[in-house]
């Protein structure tokens, strides 16, 4: 008699668990960022008024990106892989936030290097690190080349096989 | 049993303080007004049959004000221009056979001001839409020549920028008095949104033409579906002065298909939640029906043997 | 000091016993805090009171996340972020706003079992003291609430309910500036309801709750008959297993097992009211956006609100403002407004039952008529059933001295 009343009271317990892992889904999908959020994840970047050397700070989703027309002189940069052709020049684009902890490095174009004042990491004009702590080259977000123009936020052929390379961070 | 004997009261009083404060108050406080399914039986019907291409020499004349994107034609001057010397920008006639009533429209293509029933606002003052038709017959031949232009598909939404988007903003859609809100980014070092400014400042101007040729700005319907009840909504379009005597607002004249295209837009925007509820609802409600059923049977098996 | 066995594993029966004394709480919290056998299901309102809380907590936290309390940003936060695009957002809305509606539902029906059954006399005066505080609180949270989504009703009603406070003829206008923090319900006005509802207000009416709980440990719970039982001596016979003698049942699990119950037939109607009919707890007027320029044509506050300012309506402003005080506070002088000994349902007491179902029939014609417009019969009922309301309680005390003692009791 007390089992068959202690195993009702458990088959209900159970099932008000099951609602609750409902009101949990609801709830996580409350926390999920809004479209409205995702939708104005594009940004596009005009790249043909462009001068060498010189960095260009944009913004996506919310972060810094940036737009540097790399200049031929820093041999090593010009020559990296990372670095993206629109129109005949090399571009180096990405999230300028240091792979460190996401402070904002600052470029010293006499030197053709990104310092960041936090905890003394470098990068050299393509990204690369030159002096740890960051454990990794700055991040290439995914894009897309449109003529002159580069449109972040979309995977085109070029970033896919920057990735596939294991090059865009 | 008792138990149900209480229940029974309770729920009586429960449902007499229900139908006291919601049907019974409402009935009291909003006046009936009878639905005649968008017929329009105070003008009488015409029984010139319209020829098109009679009718496309005639509507030559109305491209003095309108565009008639449909037929290539192009708006003579931009909207908040066009609402500086019309008050509102005149609307593109593409749709007007497809979501304005047959008769309505000849019979506004005849007396404009007393078919849209606004003539109380332009005693002492012309209404900027001239009579483009001296008779029935070429009334109607406008009429054969708007059906014509019409494309077979209007979506809701197309149907909404035709027959109350030129006065009505709906910011939830994005969409204001001057068309769609463009698509701009403030600059990253200012944080100033140039074309964004140059936008408002256009909507600005023509909300205050508007303002100066109807009185007052005719709200935004983002949420109207949620603000006033489908009831109010059908039978204001169709008889605006019914509901708001005096109101500034025009018998539009839109057909029974026009309106729901119209309506169907209103509730897209103003209950986005209406699908989601459908599908979740049964859901919820299934899970706490078997709850109770579990919860009975614990109950049961709790009290077996105690009275 | 205390005794820790030294050899308990950490987190074992006896390491928590040790500290937090779990066993005990458990007994007296839950397996031998002792009910009436002989209770209906009106018993388990205070479960759904609680349940509807947890509710209204839960979905009103979701509807933190997105809400803006800023006079230019509220109202689309409200109808257009929350109710379009943050996922589920429609759904704690509903629920937030069906929720608040239908707890006052339930705190009436919790309040007129309580009336009926004398359970505010012999020792649970404190139980309905403090459940009229928890009253009060929570008009206060509904109130404020209201103000949230700042439509034309939150403004009007703002503007109005604020008015109050000038106290009629003595013009206090320093003192409705000093709640609004402006000339009118604006930028000021919003953010402290704002604080109000969604901190001040949740903290006192958990802790009024805990109170409320407290107040029944000693005095327990009524029953269908206002028996004096003794609670003691019935939990014996129960521990001794005569479950069929015993005019006790533990709150857990029996009492609970019926609650459950309850509560669920509750949220079968609650949810149904959700999905499928929320348009009585969300006003159509609120979702015009406030307009200080332009008074909605008809301005009545929400259903549970009704009856008290239908005895302000038919009033002059003076006596309306006192009537409507008089309205305010009177209920939680019942434990000593009925001067009867008796505790036993109302039907039984004589010229009291007809009190009390003219009480109960006045009330629900007051909320009719507090919401349709105040013209011809309608004030004239109107003013008869506040008549009505105010002499029932001041013939209160006579007619419950007049009570005879009803056998077997004191």
């Amino acid at each position: 008699m007390s089992d068959r009343r202690d195993f009702f009271g458990k088959a209900l317990g159970a099932f008000a668990g099951l609602g609750a892992l409902g009101a949990l889904y609801a709830a996580k999908r409350t926390w999920d960022p809004l479209p409205s959020v995702k939708a104005a994840g594009f940004t596009t970047i005009d790249l043909s008024q462009a001068e060498e050397n010189v960095l260009y700070t944009e913004m996506w989703r919310g972060k810094p990106i940036f737009v540097l027309k790399v200049p031929k002189k820093d041999q090593k940069a010009y020559e990296d892989k990372r670095l993206i052709e629109v129109g005949g020049d090399k571009f180096f684009i990405a999230i300028g936030l240091c792979t460190h902890l996401g402070c904002i490095p600052a470029y010293y174009p006499d030197q053709y290097k990104f310092i960041c004042a936090c905890h003394g990491g470098q990068f050299n004009a393509a990204g690369e690190v030159l002096k740890s702590p960051p454990p990794s080259p700055l991040v290439i977000p995914p894009f897309k080349v449109d003529g002159k123009k580069v449109v972040l936020g979309e995977a085109g052929p070029e970033y896919k096989k920057l990735k596939e390379a294991g090059l865009v961070a | 049993m008792k138990e149900l004997k209480i229940l029974a009261v309770v729920v009586f009083f429960t449902l007499v303080t229900y139908w006291g404060v919601e049907p019974y108050a409402h009935s009291v406080m909003h006046k009936h007004v009878e639905f005649k399914n968008f017929q329009y039986e105070d003008l009488k019907p015409i029984t010139a049959k319209g020829d098109a291409a009679k009718g496309q020499a005639l509507a030559a004349a109305c491209a003095g004000c309108h565009s008639i994107k449909g037929a290539k034609m192009p708006a003579p001057m931009d909207p908040v221009t066009a609402s500086a010397t019309y008050g509102v920008n005149p609307p593109d006639l593409t749709l007007a056979g497809a979501v304005l009533d047959e008769k309505y429209l000849a019979h506004f293509l005849k007396d404009p001001v007393h078919t849209a029933m606004v003539a109380h606002k332009f005693k002492d003052k012309p209404y900027p839409m001239p009579s483009m038709a001296t008779d029935d017959q070429s009334a109607a031949d406008l009429v054969a020549y708007f059906k014509s232009i019409a494309p077979e598909e209007v979506t809701p939404k197309e149907a909404y920028e035709f027959a109350c988007g030129r006065c009505h903003e709906m910011r939830y859609a994005k969409w204001t008095q001057i068309g769609e809100e463009p698509k701009t980014k403030p600059n990253i070092q200012t944080k100033m949104d140039e074309e964004k400014l140059k936008f408002d400042q256009k909507l600005a101007q023509y909300k205050d033409h508007m303002v100066k040729y109807l009185g007052k700005l005719p709200p935004d319907l983002s949420i109207i579906v949620r603000a006033r009840s489908e009831d109010f909504l059908k039978t204001f379009v169709e008889d605006p002065q019914s509901q708001l005597p005096g109101t500034a607002m025009p018998r539009v004249g839109v057909s029974k298909e026009g309106y729901e295209k119209v309506f169907q837009y209103l509730e897209e925007v103003g209950d986005p939640s209406k699908p989601k509820r459908e599908a979740v609802g049964p859901w919820v409600i299934g899970y706490f029906i078997l709850f109770t059923f579990l919860a009975y049977l614990w109950y049961k098996s709790q009290w077996k043997g105690l009275k | 000091m205390a005794h820790f066995d030294p050899n308990a594993k950490p987190f074992s029966h006896q390491w928590m016993n040790d500290r937090l004394a779990v066993d005990t709480l458990k007994r007296v919290l839950s397996t031998e805090y002792w009910i009436p056998k002989n209770i209906n299901f009106l018993w388990a309102m205070g479960m759904i009171l609680a349940a509807t809380f947890g509710v209204l907590l839960i979905s009103g936290i979701f509807l933190l996340m997105y809400y803006i309390p800023d006079t230019q940003l509220a109202f689309d936060s409200v109808n257009h972020t929350i109710m379009g695009e943050v996922g589920y957002g429609w759904l704690w809305r509903h629920m937030h706003g069906v929720a608040a509606s239908v707890v006052f539902l339930i705190i009436y029906i919790h309040m007129f079992t309580g009336i009926y059954y004398g359970s505010y006399k012999r020792g649970r005066e404190l139980i309905w003291l403090s459940g009229m505080l928890l009253f009060v609180t929570f008009s206060a949270e509904a109130f404020s609430g209201y103000m949230l989504p700042w439509g034309q009703m939150s403004y009007w009603a703002g503007m109005v309910i604020t008015n109050l406070f000038s106290l009629g003829s003595l013009d206090f206008q320093g003192l409705v500036e000093w709640i609004r923090g402006d000339y009118v319900p604006g930028q000021a006005f919003l953010g402290r309801f704002f604080m109000l509802h969604v901190v001040l207000l949740p903290l006192a009416i958990m802790g009024l709750i805990v109170l409320h709980f407290g107040t029944l440990r000693i005095p327990h719970v009524n029953n269908q008959d206002g028996e004096e039982i003794d609670f003691e001596a019935e939990a014996e016979k129960w521990k001794a297993g005569l479950r069929k003698e015993s005019k006790v049942i533990p709150f857990n699990p029996v009492f609970m097992s019926k609650d459950v119950f309850v509560l669920g037939i509750y949220f079968i109607i609650y949810f149904y009211l959700v999905f499928y009919h929320f348009e009585f707890a969300m006003d159509p007027v609120n979702f015009d956006p406030a307009d200080p320029l332009k008074t909605p044509p008809h301005i009545y506050p929400e259903w549970y609100f009704l009856w008290s300012y239908e005895i302000l309506r038919p009033f002059p402003k003076d006596p309306g403002l006192v009537a409507f005080g008089f309205a305010q506070v009177i209920f939680f002088l019942l434990p000593f407004l009925d001067r009867s000994p008796n505790v036993a349902p109302a039907n039984r007491r004589g010229p009291f039952k007809i009190w009390f179902w003219v009480l109960l029939v006045d009330m629900i014609v007051l909320t009719i008529m507090g919401k349709v417009p105040p013209m011809g019969i309608y004030t004239t009922i109107g003013t008869i059933a506040a008549w009505v309301f105010i002499l029932l309680w001041v013939a209160l005390p006579f007619i419950t001295k007049m009570e005879k003692p009803i056998r077997g009791q004191k």
